[in-house]
């Protein structure tokens, strides 16, 4: 039975899941370290994978449907900047009002300019090329896992590595911190903290787009109404665990990826879908829970009281 | 200029829908309104109460600074607790509504309260906790409705029909369920909760300063808890209210896809968390749904613009006055 549980075809699947949230994951930690509270990741989600199935299918290529869905994150960003940070709104309120129009809008134009409702299916959509890595595809179990993905998969490895080099080393990087945990300091060196966090806004719409087009045009290659079905908020939780440290990030990602995985094999054992679909958040809401804990103990430790 | 731009954005949309705006606007306004004896004005009105209830129930916890964003896993609860107690008590008549209510209350309330103990006794953001117990509550009921507790017969993933002396009858002469005047009662009770009452001075205190309001001597704990449940509690009445009053049962995902709970949570936002505001604010967002719906019947103009124009103008408000609660640092932290 394990045997069948843990085959190469599983260490694909752990990779494919992984990738979106991945991507979301860290296009909210930029946010997260950069002082703004972005928890509208199921919207830029969505619209960056219905931008890429739209994009592939009017201009015939599915480089133009990244591209398309990395616009459309960064659209999604910069009408959060404009509601958020040159306009006063609070970042919960923008969050909900653009995760309303992240669902509303995709579902509409689905209906009026795809003229489908449900799914979108086309023969004429493709699938980002597939990279088979020479001798590593070979290797057991770990070969379909680092083998055979989507150009997305390396790049969100690679985002990983290059974020964490450039929260710990790079000025960019200190100056994004300095926004989120101490504008005031960042000011004193003659920084605006306003143009970061809009940066950091637009990177993450790059983040959550490439998100997107994972899952649209290489998971699989078809939109369906409210395709991203709470990845969004699994990233979240994901970000405020980690508290937005990329090295962190991959190994949740990585851990989520497995129980999803698990959790979609076990169907095939017998396991009702509701349970396994519930899965995701179960584990997110132990996560959190055991993370909650150990920073209330710091923080009584450290302080000697309470802060509420 | 806010209207200005709406309007640009609404003909836009109404463009690619390829309906002309003269003719979506009528069919907008039989829908939401008219209608033959003015039956669709009575569905308004019945989405009127569900969505109203839904805002009454954000807007007592984010009143407190409680940003609970679970009303949907409240209202799903409720529903289904409802219609579970309804059918298998075997208690019938006005007794067995009054059983159903209180079961479906007490279920709300208590989904909520578990997001508070987790708040209070692990340190998990209310934000965060609420939201994630939406899920274990979609899925634990889907789960119940496919499988034990399913009418095999109908096909569907649903509970059996609820006995007939279990519906709530329509008002006289008309076509419209009693749900209604349920929510006018616990309207009346907010106000009077929110301006008059101790209990809803403390929580509105908390919300305004958690510190200050720990100085005056009130106890966080309890305001915290106590809030939640009446909150949980109200979301589980509009559950028990479409279960009873509309659908006569439980259907997997009828509570969750009109997005009640959100409407909810966006119609408090709009009024900036004024209690007598909610009815009208809810009496809005039903219309604009009800008309959209609509739209698509005969402009062949797709419902969703009625999602799109929630999230358009709670942008432009929000931009304004801002939400929630005044302590911006609490909610950076996401509290």
């Amino acid at each position: 039975m394990l045997a069948d549980l843990f085959d190469p075809a599983f260490a694909d699947s752990v990779a494919r899941i992984a990738v979106p949230i991945l991507l979301a994951s860290l296009g909210g930690a930029i946010c997260h370290r950069a002082g703004v509270f972005n928890i509208a990741l199921e919207g830029f989600i969505l619209m960056g994978a219905f931008a890429a199935v739209l994009g592939t299918f009017m201009l015939g290529h599915v480089f133009w449907g990244v591209l398309s869905a990395i616009l459309a994150g960064i659209f999604m960003g910069l009408l959060f900047a404009e509601f958020h940070l040159r306009r006063p709104g609070d970042a919960i309120v923008v969050s909900i009002a653009l995760n309303l129009i992240g669902l509303g809008l995709t579902t509409y134009l689905l209906r009026s300019v795809l003229g489908v409702s449900g799914v979108f299916q086309d023969e004429a959509l493709g699938k980002i090329t597939e990279i088979n890595l020479p001798v590593i595809e070979s290797l057991p179990v770990f070969g379909s896992f680092l083998s055979g993905q989507s150009i997305l998969f390396y790049v969100s490895i690679f985002l990983v590595i290059l974020l964490h080099y450039i929260y710990s080393r790079h000025k960019l990087g200190f100056w994004m911190r300095a926004a989120g945990e101490n504008p005031l300091a960042l000011k004193t060196v003659g920084i605006k903290p306003t143009p970061v966090k809009l940066l950091a806004l637009v990177l993450c719409g790059v983040c959550c787009g490439l998100a997107g087009a994972q899952l649209s045009i290489s998971n699989v290659s078809l939109f369906v109404e409210n395709m991203s079905a709470g990845r969004g908020w699994i990233a979240v939780v994901i970000v405020l665990v980690t508290n937005g440290r990329p090295i962190p990030i991959l190994g949740l990602v990585l851990l989520f990826g497995f129980v999803d995985s698990l959790s979609l094999r076990l169907q095939g054992f017998g396991f009702p879908q509701q349970f396994t679909e519930m899965m995701p958040y179960i584990a997110s809401l132990v996560a959190l829970i055991f993370v909650s804990i150990r920073r209330m103990k710091n923080l009584v430790g450290m302080r000697g009281y309470d802060n509420g | 200029m806010t209207a200005l731009s709406l309007f640009f954005i609404l003909l836009l949309l109404l463009n690619l829908a390829d309906a002309s705006f003269f003719e979506a606007s009528q069919a907008f306004l039989k829908s939401a309104f008219g209608g033959r004896r003015y039956a669709y004005l009575y569905v308004t009105i019945s989405r009127c109460a569900l969505i109203t209830g839904m805002a009454i129930a954000a807007l007592i916890a984010f009143r407190a600074g409680l940003i609970n964003i679970g009303g949907e896993g409240q209202l799903v609860i409720g529903g289904f607790a409802a219609a579970f107690v309804s059918i298998y008590s075997g208690v019938t008549g006005v007794p067995g509504i009054i059983l159903a209510i209180l079961s479906a209350m007490i279920g709300g309330g208590l989904w909520a309260v578990l997001a508070g103990l987790m708040k209070l006794k692990l340190g998990v953001p209310i934000l965060v906790g609420t939201l994630l117990l939406n899920y274990p509550a979609r899925y634990i009921t889907s789960y119940f409705v496919s499988h034990p507790f399913r009418d095999v017969a109908s096909g569907m993933p649903q509970t059996l029909l609820l006995d007939k002396s279990l519906w709530l009858p329509f008002i006289e002469g008309t076509r419209l369920d009693t749900g209604f005047i349920f929510i006018l009662i616990v309207y009346g009770f907010v106000l009077i909760y929110s301006h008059r009452s101790v209990p809803g001075y403390h929580a509105k205190m908390t919300g305004l300063s958690i510190e200050f309001a720990a100085t005056s001597g009130i106890n966080i704990f309890s305001t915290t808890l106590k809030t939640l449940a009446f909150s949980g509690a109200i979301a589980g009445l509009v559950g028990a209210i479409a279960v009873l009053g509309i659908h006569h049962r439980f259907t997997d995902g009828m509570l969750v896809q009109p997005l009640y709970a959100w409407t909810g949570i966006v119609a408090a936002l709009l009024i900036n968390l004024v209690p007598w505001a909610i009815l009208p604010a809810g009496f809005f967002f039903a219309s604009l749904t009800s008309g959209a719906s609509g739209m698509e019947r005969t402009a062949d103009v797709p419902k969703e613009i009625a999602i799109i124009i929630q999230g358009i103008i709670i942008l432009f408000v929000a931009s304004r006055a801002t939400g929630i609660a005044s302590d911006t640092k609490n909610k950076e932290e996401g509290n």
